[in-house]
């Protein structure tokens, strides 16, 4: 556990100007492409998180499950993964900008 | 005589369908696949290749599966969010439905066909249910550590009304003795690092959970658990780095083929077949992608395998006798479950993003038929029931 904290600390300062951008909102998907994360989320992701992504093997990723948590550690676990545990780095499917709206998406209330 | 012969029966089939509300029949050609999207489930006939059913109301059904009674008439499905529906096959409809815990998996049916146990994430532990009324009969909270309680996955019956689990987050095998459903008693095995699936052997005799933290499987003989679990398949990945795994492999509905059992590799692209009466490797299948499901033709003479994300769309079929995938092919988009008919002459195979179940031929593998179904993950027919470790 204290490994993968570190590692997630580690990559939360690595990446917290990376995600910075998408706050400025100029690199948001485009409609089609967000369609396409919705249902990599909804099926890909389900597979561990639940499809309702109220957890399963991988934990709940509720509004309220991550309200408390920085976005760019998120952003960071699903861009790169966590080593030591099932999740997997998705880097080869997406954008860091891309990870970074799924988690924006996850915060709110994740589209269907 | 012929047409007179016809005319009878089908007025004996008007007649009985007029009277009983329904024709009389058996149960062992039929069968159950998951619609996750909408919470609903088809019915479906193997021998005429058809649904003849839906039935929605059954909550969320994302990575739902299913255990039969041992008439095959009843259905006990497991829902994501915790939800336990008894469906009866012949009248197509939910017969008792109750919310058991937050967050199921899967489940299992005792030797006797009288406790339904389900798996739970959270809480971790496993629940028991009288399979007659699906009243609660007993719990066993997974709590490996004073406080810490597991994920419970690889849930499995085993003879003498005993259910066989592994705790991924303990790192334990689990054997509780539900000889007294109401009073079970739990014996503990150290497994190995992030066990995350199991399965019982179709003897009965061996749990294997297969490990995610390390390279190998953890064994237990249940014939001698004294003996404690073991390890096999060490170091199979032989230090190699791990690929990625986007999906986590399932065991259950795993191949034993001609004394050897093929089952799929961590992180890398490759099934490994071992020998059963020694369990020690004996050869390895290159595949297309990460294996989720490795799965033998009832006769043992095909394995299918499919793939996690991003080869969902793929299938191999490997041939025992030649030890070597010889039908590589890309039959629909999102490949999530597969089941043999009972004899195993097709193969029906869940396209989640084609919304459909095709049918394929295992000799010839040609496809003989579709049902459209809204986002199909399990496949599940009676023909389990009758199968121990289901
Ligand atoms: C193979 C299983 C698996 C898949 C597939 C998977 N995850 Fe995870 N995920 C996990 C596990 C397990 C954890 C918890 C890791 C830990 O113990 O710290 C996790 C953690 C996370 C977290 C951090 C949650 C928190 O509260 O800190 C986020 C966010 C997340 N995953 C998003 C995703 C997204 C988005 C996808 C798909 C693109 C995905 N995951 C696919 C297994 C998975």
């Amino acid at each position: 556990m204290s490994r993968s904290s570190l590692v997630f600390a580690l990559f939360s300062a690595f990446t917290a100007a990376a995600s910075g951008a998408f706050a400025e909102a100029s690199t948001a998907p485009t409609p089609a492409r967000q369609k396409e994360l919705v249902h990599l989320v909804r099926q890909d992701c389900g597979s561990c998180h639940g499809m309702t992504l109220q957890g399963g093997l991988g934990p709940a990723l509720l509004p309220a499950d991550l309200k408390d948590k920085p976005a760019e550690g998120l952003t960071a676990t699903i861009y790169y993964g966590r080593p030591g545990t099932p999740m997997p780095p998705w880097k080869q499917f997406m954008t860091e900008a891309e990870a970074a709206w799924i988690v924006d998406q996850l915060m709110r209330e994740f589209p269907k | 005589m012929t047409s007179l012969r016809t005319l009878f029966a089908a007025c004996a089939a008007l007649f009985l369908a007029a009277c009983a509300g329904q024709q009389l029949r058996g149960t062992g050609d039929l069968g159950m696949v998951i619609e996750r999207a909408s919470g609903q489930v088809t019915l479906v006939n193997t021998s005429s290749r058809q649904a003849y059913a839906r039935i929605d109301g059954l909550g969320d059904l994302s990575h739902a599966s299913v255990v039969y009674s041992r008439d095959g008439r009843y259905a006990f499905v497991f829902g994501r969010d915790g939800g336990l529906s008894k469906v009866d096959l012949l009248e197509a409809k939910i017969v008792k439905r109750v919310i058991q815990s937050g967050n199921a998996i899967g489940g299992s049916i005792s030797q006797d066909g009288r406790i339904v146990v389900a798996q739970n994430y959270t809480p971790g532990g496993i629940k028991a249910f009288d399979a007659e009324t699906l009243e609660l009969l007993s719990e066993v909270p997974a709590e490996y550590a004073p406080g810490k309680y597991s994920k419970v996955v690889g849930l499995a019956d085993s003879p003498g009304n005993k259910f066989v689990y592994a705790l991924f987050d303990g790192g334990e095998i689990w054997v509780s003795d539900f000889s007294n459903p109401r009073a079970p008693t739990t014996s503990r095995y150290p497994a190995g690092l992030q066990p995350y699936d199991g399965l019982v052997t179709p003897d009965g005799r061996y749990f294997l959970a297969g490990l995610f933290g390390e390279d190998g499987v953890a064994i237990l003989d249940l014939w001698q658990p004294e003996k404690g679990a073991r390890k096999i398949l060490e170091n199979y990945g032989r230090g190699q780095e791990k690929l990625p795994v986007f999906k986590m492999p399932h065991l259950r509905g795993w191949s034993v083929a001609q004394g050897k059992a093929y089952l799929p590799a961590i992180g890398r692209h490759e099934v490994l077949v071992v020998d059963v009466a020694t369990w020690k490797e004996v050869g390895r299948i290159p595949v297309r992608g990460q294996p989720v499901f490795v799965m033998a033709r009832p006769d043992g003479r095909q394995v299918w395998v499919n793939f996690a994300f991003p080869d969902n769309g793929k299938m191999d079929v490997i041939d025992t006798l030649a030890g070597k995938a010889v039908r590589a092919f890309e039959p629909g988009k999102g490949i999530l479950h597969m089941e043999f008919s009972p004899r195993g002459e097709h193969l029906w195979l869940s396209a989640r993003d084609d919304n459909k179940v095709l049918i394929i031929g295992t000799e010839r593998f040609d496809t003989v038929g579709e049902i459209a179904a809204a986002s199909p993950s399990g496949i599940f027919f009676t023909s389990r029931a009758a199968r121990i470790g289901f």
